[in-house]
């Protein structure tokens, strides 16, 4: 933990404290609808750090994510809803679930030499597939969705997730602030090296002994089941899961944004892309509001419209020109 | 089951599956040859479907009509993506391209969201409920033509490709890059030439779907996701591989609407990618790398 702390310059230190002791008191001077983005924001910077880990680190492309937050939030809003089981106890099936699905993809893909594109259309496969499989089922409530009843003698239960955007708040907060040290801790770890040298060369890596299944398996077990958190996170705060958001594509892409647009492979690249999107976002919606311009799809335009110019612009992502604009490089590199 | 039944639905789903190859071939030049994931290619055939329906309902003219003029544009537009903004991502990595043409895909189906809204546009033919009646057979008139001229517009891809000094340059250009530049090809431009190539299949493929589909924004992100299926299963670069590719999932979803239901027919088009990934990479018809 020390080392990673002394990676980070001294001005970044200083800047990083204030920022998370601004976050920490920010709860008592925002209102509702602030803390909601920032609640979404921490949701994104998490769930981005699990797709991180994946492509970043492993380069595995994966575009079906979705799939893995969509299985933790049923699983552990099924449990919930039949047999009362709370959300700390299913959030451990939804992962053990979620980490089964990621085995098999894993072990499809890396066993059969699925790689680049075929892969992630591989993932989207299964993500679709098991859409269409939860519309056509009914204990999950199918294409109607599935609602976490509200019940008024168990408002106040934080330890079962049914409490209000402050319980979210300082929840998404440790998720997001735990995702990257856990990110940070593994990519100076052993296994951290293996990944990028699969990464940058599998077989060269192989032929200095890096096991690159056993270590792209790995990164897709940590990657699920971060994932599978997430989506149990969002589930309980949404308080209602319906297939066709939770395992469509788009929510798939929702999630690989943050980290691409912020700088894959980097731990406070999810973290920036996540600030920088979810706020722009918003943003849209309040501005095409204000010019009368709320048409249906005028919000999204202009967020693909940024899309596209980022990735012209800053290919690498925005974290890597913004560490060098503010001097941040990292220590020794 | 009535055998003549279940021969019925295998038609309607070859017919269907030859537009679904169209409009696949174009994703397999594109992706064969530029080597850039197009994932704004359903899209583009939604698009064509908008701008088919717009000639029928203020021209009158027959789909098959307005498929040349709607083939022609999306060449000049395919050509000019090319040259601004595709090209400086050839090369780059594989998520790189997905946003762009992500981004891509969210401009123009949410434009067309904007300008035409969410309700289906039905295009209808004065000969949409006719059916040519062979025994106990009855084949819808429509996607009967709809399907010849699938068929045509592969064929004339076919000779280009076979035949013409471009089309050849082309595929030397997928064959061996460095190979092309050396012996002198502006790659570059037979690149643009290839995208253009690309979206007028692809426009053509969408006038035709019209007999098929009402036009709407919410079909474009399955139809690239279908045009990517049939590209993977039929083998990446072969050309018959994407119409052979379109036939099988066609009849796929046909059989599987028929026998099932209709909300479950891309299950078994994905389970049947899922099965080619695994057993057989390189697609049905593809050669091994």
């Amino acid at each position: 933990m020390t080392d990673m702390w002394r990676a980070i310059p001294q001005r970044g230190r200083v800047v990083l404290v204030v920022l998370l002791a601004l976050l920490l008191v920010a709860p008592s001077v925002l209102d509702r609808y602030f803390m909601s983005v920032l609640i979404l924001i921490f949701y994104f910077a998490f769930v981005g750090q699990a797709w991180n880990i994946m492509m970043g680190y492993a380069g595995q492309l994966s575009l079906g994510h979705a799939l893995y937050a969509g299985l933790g939030g049923y699983v552990a809003a099924l449990l919930w809803v039949y047999f009362g089981v709370g959300p700390w106890m299913g959030v451990f099936a939804g992962v053990a679930v979620a980490a089964t699905f990621g085995a098999a993809i894993g072990w499809l893909g890396f066993r059969f030499g699925i790689e680049g594109v075929y892969f992630a259309l591989l993932t989207i496969a299964f993500a679709e597939f098991t859409r269409i499989a939860f519309d056509n089922m009914a204990f999950t409530g199918g294409p109607a969705g599935l609602f976490l009843p509200y019940e008024e003698q168990r408002a106040g239960e934080w330890w079962n997730l049914r409490g209000g955007p402050l319980l979210f708040y300082y929840l998404g907060l440790i998720l997001a602030v735990g995702g990257s040290l856990l990110t940070a801790w593994l990519a100076r770890s052993r296994l951290g090296y293996q990944w990028l040298a699969v990464r940058e060369d599998q077989e060269a890596a192989l032929s200095l002994g890096v096991g690159a299944f056993r270590v792209k398996m790995i990164a897709v077990l940590i990657s699920a089941s971060m994932t599978a958190i997430a989506g149990v996170f969002l589930t309980f705060y949404n308080n209602s899961l319906f297939p066709s958001q939770a395992f469509e594509i788009g929510r798939s892409i929702e999630i690989i944004l943050a980290p691409i647009i912020g700088g894959l492979g980097t731990i406070f690249g999810p973290i920036v892309g996540a600030f920088i999107l979810t706020p722009l976002g918003e943003a849209l919606i309040a501005l095409t509001a204000k010019f009368g311009l709320d048409l249906p799809g005028t919000k999204a335009v202009f967020y693909g419209l940024t899309l596209m110019i980022i990735i012209s612009m800053r290919p690498a992502g925005v974290w890597p020109w913004l560490r060098r604009l503010l001097g941040f490089e990292e220590n020794g590199k | 089951m009535n055998l003549w039944i279940v021969l019925n639905v295998v038609i309607q789903g070859v017919l269907t599956g030859l537009m679904y190859g169209l409009m696949a071939l174009g994703l397999s030049v594109i992706f064969g040859v530029v080597r850039v994931v197009n994932f704004a290619h359903g899209e583009f055939a939604v698009v064509a479907m908008y701008a088919t329906y717009l000639m029928f309902v203020g021209l009158g003219l027959d789909p098959l009509i307005s498929l040349l003029p709607i083939a022609i544009a999306f060449f000049a537009v395919g050509y000019i993506l090319q040259v601004t903004l595709v090209n400086r991502f050839v090369g780059r990595s594989e998520h790189e391209q997905f946003i762009l043409l992500v981004g891509l895909a969210m401009i123009i189906v949410n434009g067309l969201l904007m300008i035409f809204g969410p309700d289906a546009r039905p295009t209808n033919l004065p000969y949409s409920l006719d059916s040519f009646e062979i025994g106990p057979l009855f084949i819808d008139t429509a996607r009967v033509y709809a399907a010849v001229a699938a068929l045509v517009v592969s064929a004339a891809l076919f000779a280009f490709f076979r035949y013409s000094a471009t089309g050849t340059a082309i595929r030397a250009c997928a064959d061996n890059l460095v190979g092309a530049g050396v012996v002198g090809l502006n790659v570059k431009r037979l690149y643009a030439v290839t995208f253009g190539i690309g979206l007028a299949c692809v426009g053509a493929a969408g006038s035709l779907l019209v007999t098929i589909a009402d036009a709407s924004p919410s079909l474009a992100q399955s139809f690239t996701l279908l045009a990517f299926t049939i590209v993977i299963i039929g083998g990446l670069g072969s050309m018959t591989g994407a119409l052979v590719g379109g036939v099988l999932i066609g009849v796929s979803e046909a059989m599987a609407s028929f026998f099932f239901a209709p909300s479950m027919k891309s299950m078994f088009s994905f389970a049947l990618l899922v099965a080619v990934l695994v057993l057989r990479p390189q697609g049905l018809m593809g050669r091994r790398a």
